[in-house]
């Protein structure tokens, strides 16, 4: 097993690219309706899950609430299979069956995409309680938005996974605002990681347009983790770019707040470094754009083109009845993007 | 064959079930070291321990979804509510994650978790104690629901709802925990399908259609009537969903009257679909309309008296038998 957090940078940097442009994709397509329900956007926070996700093993399992996207992603699912899912295409990840809320990818240990704010947290600290049950050194990624911390099933499940000394940190993506109400209005904390402290849990804060930072927070904990079973908290600080979802022209805010995060922006932020230590050349950069923007043409291209799931075949998706094990759905057809692993040698 | 209690049935039944596969363990409120809120867990702590058998707080939403997240990755959870009521904590978890995750998935995680527990008024237990949750749950595309009536039902249904690949809801009859039964010896596995209902006593002038803690009544209803020379058949449904639709139309093609008596409320309940289907499928055999018997449109009065008057009953199934007999 090689874990990720080896991988360079530069390739880091080129995963939080195609998750922007992913993401301007989407909300283009969105606006020319090729792309229905809800639709949220992960502009802005990129840095945090690819940054935690650089710091754990593939057989680490993710799970994850409705902004998911930059999460499948980041994790290794491909870009058609992204963005047919949004299409409502057979060739998704979850077959178009279960849209941009609900991502899923069983062969890159992702557990979704769940839109039921809070209502996954418990779902986390029960893959958290497989490892532990089955004795092995997994962790376990739950990321939720300080919306969730107000939700029953969040206490809950911070009380069980405490309980039990089970092998999952709770990443809190803090992006100020739960929708259109900000933490102020939404909590009573001065900051959410206290939360954690009320469990027993320790926590820290962590910069989230900060790449590096955010690597080596989760690797830390993740080792004293894989040591000895214990869960931890992560606060981590970031901003979305763009409205809650794709009908919000989040008016909430000031132009002022976005402009001083936009300048604060965690791509801009991980090329200056890397480009100060000499590991990135502009024209790298622009060549490494150029790809992510190319990919993700190429997924909307791939998308248009596929199929929809025929009705008929519904009703093989209310039970599983074992007859499917041989026909189990595959991930869409894997493009990889340069540089990147086969799955084969991604997985455990 | 031996006599054992409902509640004995439904410990050998977790016992042998997590014994035979080391995937499936028990998890609720009181489970381990007390030893089972109605005593169902009797003992399976000190055979299996902690890892297998284990203790939460009361926190239904959590653990229901704890569970939910270990049948993501292959785990094979048995999860106790002390009483389906408490479910309605854990609604979200039981009617949102456990039975839309592989539909959502396009197929890739199905969730193979038993949820168990009492359900169904018991005895003066008032309005929040007091739910039939059946024709809740089993209005949920994905769930299957079961609810045994005897300890034969009671253990084959509970290790086939382990080892269905889907969440399967076993619900439990409070009432009927201490009742006895004739079962297989230990040695002879005793599985049951889920959607067979059973003939639990033959007749030919009415069909009575029943499940759970309505079982005896229409038993003892039955026994009543045949000394008016009225002859009940007694079909037992033993699971809500699957429904054994077949079972039904060949009583009712052979009685041509039928009467549902069921434990849940009479809006939207498990009967109002039986009688569609006799009317939709089989409207040319029926001599009388359909009648149900069910709790009152009623939240459950503490009191003894009004608390008998609100439930489905013994005197209320005679009328009512009588009525589509016109007898």
């Amino acid at each position: 097993m090689q874990p990720v957090e080896q991988r360079d940078e530069v390739e880091m940097l080129s995963l939080m690219l195609l998750i922007r442009r992913f993401e301007e994709r989407a909300s283009q397509q969105y606006q020319a309706q090729k792309i229905g329900g809800f639709c949220h956007l992960y502009i802005g926070q990129e840095a945090v899950v690819v940054g935690a996700i650089a710091a754990v093993r593939p057989d680490d399992y993710v799970i994850t609430a409705y902004r998911d996207h930059g999460h499948a992603l980041a994790r290794g699912t491909s870009v058609n299979a992204c963005m047919a899912e949004l299409f409502g295409k057979e060739t998704g990840c979850s077959r178009g069956l279960g849209g941009s809320m609900h991502f899923f990818d069983k062969r890159h240990n992702m557990y979704g995409g769940h839109a039921i704010v809070a209502a996954h947290v418990p779902l986390g600290v029960g893959l958290a309680f497989a490892i532990k049950y089955r004795g092995e050194d997994r962790v376990t990624l739950c990321f939720f938005g300080d919306g969730a911390i107000n939700q029953g099933s969040f206490h809950e499940a911070l009380n069980l996974a405490a309980l039990y000394k089970l092998p999952i940190i709770f990443i809190c993506e803090n992006n100020l605002f739960a929708m259109g109400t900000s933490v102020k209005r939404s909590t009573s904390l001065k900051q959410i990681v206290d939360r954690a402290e009320g469990y027993d849990i320790p926590g820290e804060i962590v910069d989230g347009m900060n790449f590096r930072e955010v690597r080596d927070k989760v690797a830390e904990v993740a080792e004293s983790i894989r040591k000895e079973s214990h869960p931890a908290f992560l606060e981590v600080r970031t901003y979305r770019y763009r409205g809650h979802s794709m009908s919000d022209p989040a008016s909430y805010r000031t132009k002022d707040e976005l402009e001083k995060y936009r300048l604060d922006d965690p791509i801009i932020r991980l090329r200056a470094q890397l480009t100060r230590e000499g590991k990135l050349t502009n024209e790298q950069f622009d060549q490494l754009d150029k790809r992510a923007k190319e990919a993700v043409l190429a997924a909307v291209k791939f998308a248009e083109e596929s199929v929809e799931l025929p009705v008929g075949k519904l009703h093989d998706y209310v039970y599983f009845n074992g007859a499917m094990e041989t026909d189990r759905p595959q991930p869409a057809v894997e493009e990889r993007r340069d540089g990147e692993p086969a799955p084969s040698q991604r997985s455990a | 064959m031996r006599e054992i209690t409902y509640r004995q049935a439904l410990n050998e039944a977790l016992a042998e079930e997590i014994e035979r596969d080391p995937n499936v363990f028990l998890m609720g409120e009181e489970v381990a070291e007390y030893q089972g809120a109605y005593k169902v867990s009797a003992g399976l702590l000190e055979r299996f321990g902690p890892r297998r058998i284990i203790d939460t707080p009361i926190s239904e939403n959590g653990f229901a979804g704890l569970g939910i997240g270990a049948a993501m990755v292959g785990l094979r959870p048995i999860i106790e509510f002390m009483t389906f009521s408490f479910s309605l904590v854990a609604f979200d978890q039981v009617v949102n994650n456990a039975p839309n995750m592989f539909m959502m998935s396009g197929g890739q995680f199905n969730i193979p978790i038993t949820f168990r527990g009492p359900n169904g008024p018991a005895h003066q237990l008032g309005a929040t104690h007091s739910h039939a949750t059946e024709n809740l749950y089993a209005s949920v595309p994905g769930l299957k629901v079961c609810t045994p009536a005897t300890p034969r039902d009671a253990k084959g249904l509970l290790k086939t709802a382990v080892r269905d690949d889907n969440p399967v809801l076993v619900l439990e009859a409070e009432l009927l925990y201490s009742s006895k039964g004739m079962v297989e010896p230990p040695d002879e596995e005793l599985l049951i399908p889920l959607g067979e209902a059973e003939v639990k006593r033959e007749g030919s002038d009415v069909t009575v259609v029943c499940y759970a803690q309505t079982v005896p009544i229409a038993l003892k209803v039955a026994a009543q009537l045949e000394e008016e020379n009225i002859s009940a058949e007694i079909i037992d449904l033993r699971s809500i969903k699957p429904l054994d639709e077949k079972a039904i139309f060949d009583s009712v093609a052979k009685t041509h009257r039928v009467v549902i008596v069921e434990q849940d409320h009479p809006f939207c309940g498990v009967g109002a679909e039986i009688c569609y289907r006799i009317q939709k499928e089989i409207f040319d055999e029926l001599d009388a309309p359909v009648l149900r018997v069910s709790q009152e449109d009623i939240p459950m009065p503490y009191n003894e008296h009004l608390e008998h008057a609100v439930l489905p009953n013994a005197e209320k199934l005679v009328t009512a038998v009588k009525r589509v007999c016109y007898a």
